[in-house]
């Protein structure tokens, strides 16, 4: 690459949130470029916005005893309530409860736990990797050696290990998430930290006697963020995946605060027995998630990446 | 050679310590170790006996080495379930895990390599286009979904497979196999399946990425000028060349395809290690649990190392001794 991509020098001249002009412009511009990354954008706003406003769009509230009917207990898709009102457009469980609402509630628990986790691994990793590339020495080896040793494993074992020493629980899942995902977001933010500081702009900060926090904060660091930016996205998906994976393996979330793959657990023992829909539309909820996360954060690794833009 | 054999032989070892210490660690700081040790039907007097008997009066360091000691004899405990060492416990399931794991490994890439030698070949092909379209979804569909649904529609809905089990064993060299019945067969199918996509698709990818990048090379062309057959070519030249990181990949995810049995082992009840594992967290059988971690770290300490050297024999442009030799 002989040309420098014309983003570079730009975040250091203004805030990074600079509304209608400036290099956050053009990613959205680009990024509206492919059809599909649309599409799997607003699919994601809409579980989103369903997850969020869950209370109100669910014609009950799953986990409150009181408004679920007994009578209703393991009905079919489409069926109406017995007491009149509304129809179970997804069907019921074994009590009566209404699997459309039981999966908007899941969806935030899913989410929630999703998200924080990858944003908290995204804090701490990339800390760790920025520090690991300033430092450089004996320090430097050390985080990165422990990464290495990190990233040798799998991460459902990762995960497994710690929950077996910490039992489950929704805090235990997300430390379990974050202590597996830390390590790809050390790396990232070691590799670019590398890179970038042997650019051009940093070594003119430099020279211009630019103060060295100033240098990390004002200039590495914006210039560090697309790769980021990328692999958290990424790895949100990753982390609901997982998550759901293990609470599926009853590792995971309690019972009283069910996912998406605890839905799919508890549809499980059913499945034998024909009622299909307990496990089968927590199951597309969780993966039209999945899907739509996955496609946005490729169509950000394209915009993002220098090399690929038409 | 040998010297580097031989620093990579340290490495190893040094690995499974710090993953033992963690283990250790884990066991002793998080739990606490006489809850893990001592049956909790136990009374005071019981318990303080056990506590001076297993040492855990002396400091942490003593402890570890003693721990590390009797992990070494094979010694991890016996299971409070079962009744048996721990170890003999795992191991009596270890048969049923490989089986499933080479099977589905073996799925992998008897199916992704032909798969992503097309795509590669014919990328332009809507077919081509259909594959990479589907080896996305392979990478986002959870395991464990893809599992229930095999479930739903081969066992319960067509009834062509069971759903569970490992169906009638044969015995060789003492171990019960499956895949020497062919009911054996019927049960392995889904299962092995199930952990394969996600490599399959792996594969694939890999595969085509290589092949694209090996065609326009001046070898090829060179081949091509020559007049030997497209198939010649393809054989001989493209898939040399592409081998060694399919080998390579397919020896890394070996490890992860046991790690990734726990799920499909639950799901098909396969009685394997990884179900083994699951059940003994809920009913917080430790000693087997700590057998099993410190089982699997060896395992795949092991197949790191294998990879490695495999690696290095296969490419002769990766020196030994260098920066680059320990990846």
């Amino acid at each position: 690459m002989t040309q420098v991509p014309d983003q570079t020098p730009i975040p250091a001249a203004g805030p990074v949130g600079g509304a209608t002009r400036g290099p956050w412009a053009r990613v959205a511009r680009d990024f509206a470029r492919s059809p599909l990354a649309m599409t799997a954008l607003v699919v994601l706003a809409l579980v989103v916005l369903a997850a969020v406003f869950a209370p109100l769009l669910t014609p009950q509230n799953p986990y409150d005893l009181m408004q679920l009917d007994i009578m209703d207990g393991m009905l079919e898709p489409g069926s109406p309530s017995a007491a009149g009102g509304y129809t179970y457009l997804l069907g019921t469980d074994d009590q009566g409860r209404d699997l459309f609402s039981a999966i908007l509630y899941g969806l935030r628990i899913s989410l929630s736990v999703g998200v924080v986790a990858a944003l908290v691994a995204a804090l701490v990793g990339a800390s760790l990797g920025l520090f690991a590339a300033y430092v450089g020495g004996r320090t430097e080896t050390a985080i990165m050696r422990l990464v290495d040793l990190q990233l040798s494993f799998p991460s459902i074992l990762v995960a497994l290990m710690i929950l077996a020493f910490l039992g489950k629980g929704v805090q235990n899942v997300v430390l379990a998430l974050i202590i597996v995902e830390w390590a790809s977001y050390a790396r990232t933010a070691r590799g670019t930290a590398l890179v970038e500081s042997r650019r051009e702009y940093i070594q003119a900060a430099d020279c211009l006697g630019v103060p060295m926090s100033r240098i990390i904060f004002r200039h590495l660091l914006p210039n560090c963020l697309p790769p980021l930016i990328v692999m958290a996205t990424i790895q949100v998906a990753r982390a609901i995946s997982l998550e759901a994976t293990l609470s599926f393996l009853g590792l995971g979330v309690p019972v009283t605060e069910p996912s998406l793959g605890l839905l799919i657990s508890n549809g499980y023992q059913y499945l034998l027995s024909g009622q299909y829909w307990l496990s089968f539309y927590p199951g597309i909820a969780l993966l039209v998630t999945i899907v739509a996360i996955n496609l946005v954060g490729d169509q950000f690794r394209d915009v993002f990446n220098p090399k690929g833009r038409g | 050679m040998i010297l580097w054999l031989l620093k990579r032989l340290l490495q190893a070892v040094l690995v499974m310590v710090a993953m033992s210490i963690i283990v250790f660690v884990g066991l002793n700081v998080i739990g606490n170790p006489v809850d893990i040790l001592i049956s909790p039907d136990a009374d005071q007097a019981e318990r303080l006996r056990v506590i001076a008997e297993l040492g855990l009066d002396q400091p942490l360091v003593w402890q570890y080495v003693g721990f590390l000691k009797a992990a070494l004899h094979g010694d991890l405990g016996n299971s409070y379930v079962f009744n048996q060492p721990a170890l003999q416990v795992i191991l009596q399931r270890m048969p049923a895990t490989l089986e499933l794991a080479v099977i589905a490994v073996g799925f992998a890439a008897l199916v992704g390599l032909p798969l992503g030698l097309y795509a590669g070949l014919r990328s332009e092909s809507w077919l081509a286009k259909f594959l990479m379209a589907g080896s996305i979804l392979g990478f986002s569909l959870p395991t464990f979904w893809i599992g229930l649904m095999l479930i739903m529609v081969f066992a319960v809905q067509l009834g062509w497979l069971p759903s569970g089990g490992r169906g009638e064993t044969a015995s060789l060299f003492g171990l019960q196999w499956s895949f020497l019945t062919a009911d054996g067969w019927r049960h392995l199918l889904l299962p092995a399946l199930n952990l394969s996509l996600f490599k399959m698709a792996l594969i694939m990818r890999l595969t085509r990425a290589g092949v694209r990048e090996v065609l326009p090379q001046d070898y090829i062309r060179y081949a091509r000028a020559r007049g030997l057959t497209e198939r010649r070519v393809i054989s001989l030249h493209v898939l040399k060349n592409i081998m060694i990181p399919v080998v390579t990949v397919i020896g890394i995810e070996f490890g992860s395809v046991i790690a990734f049995s726990v799920v499909t082992e639950t799901i098909f009840a396969w009685p394997g290690m990884g179900k083994l594992i699951i059940d003994s967290i809920n009913v917080l059988d430790r000693p087997i649990i700590v057998a099993y971690l410190l089982l699997i770290v060896v395992v795949f300490v092991w197949i790191n190392f294998a990879v490695d050297v495999v690696y290095t024999l296969l490419d002769p442009r990766v020196r030994l001794g260098e920066k680059g030799s320990a990846r």
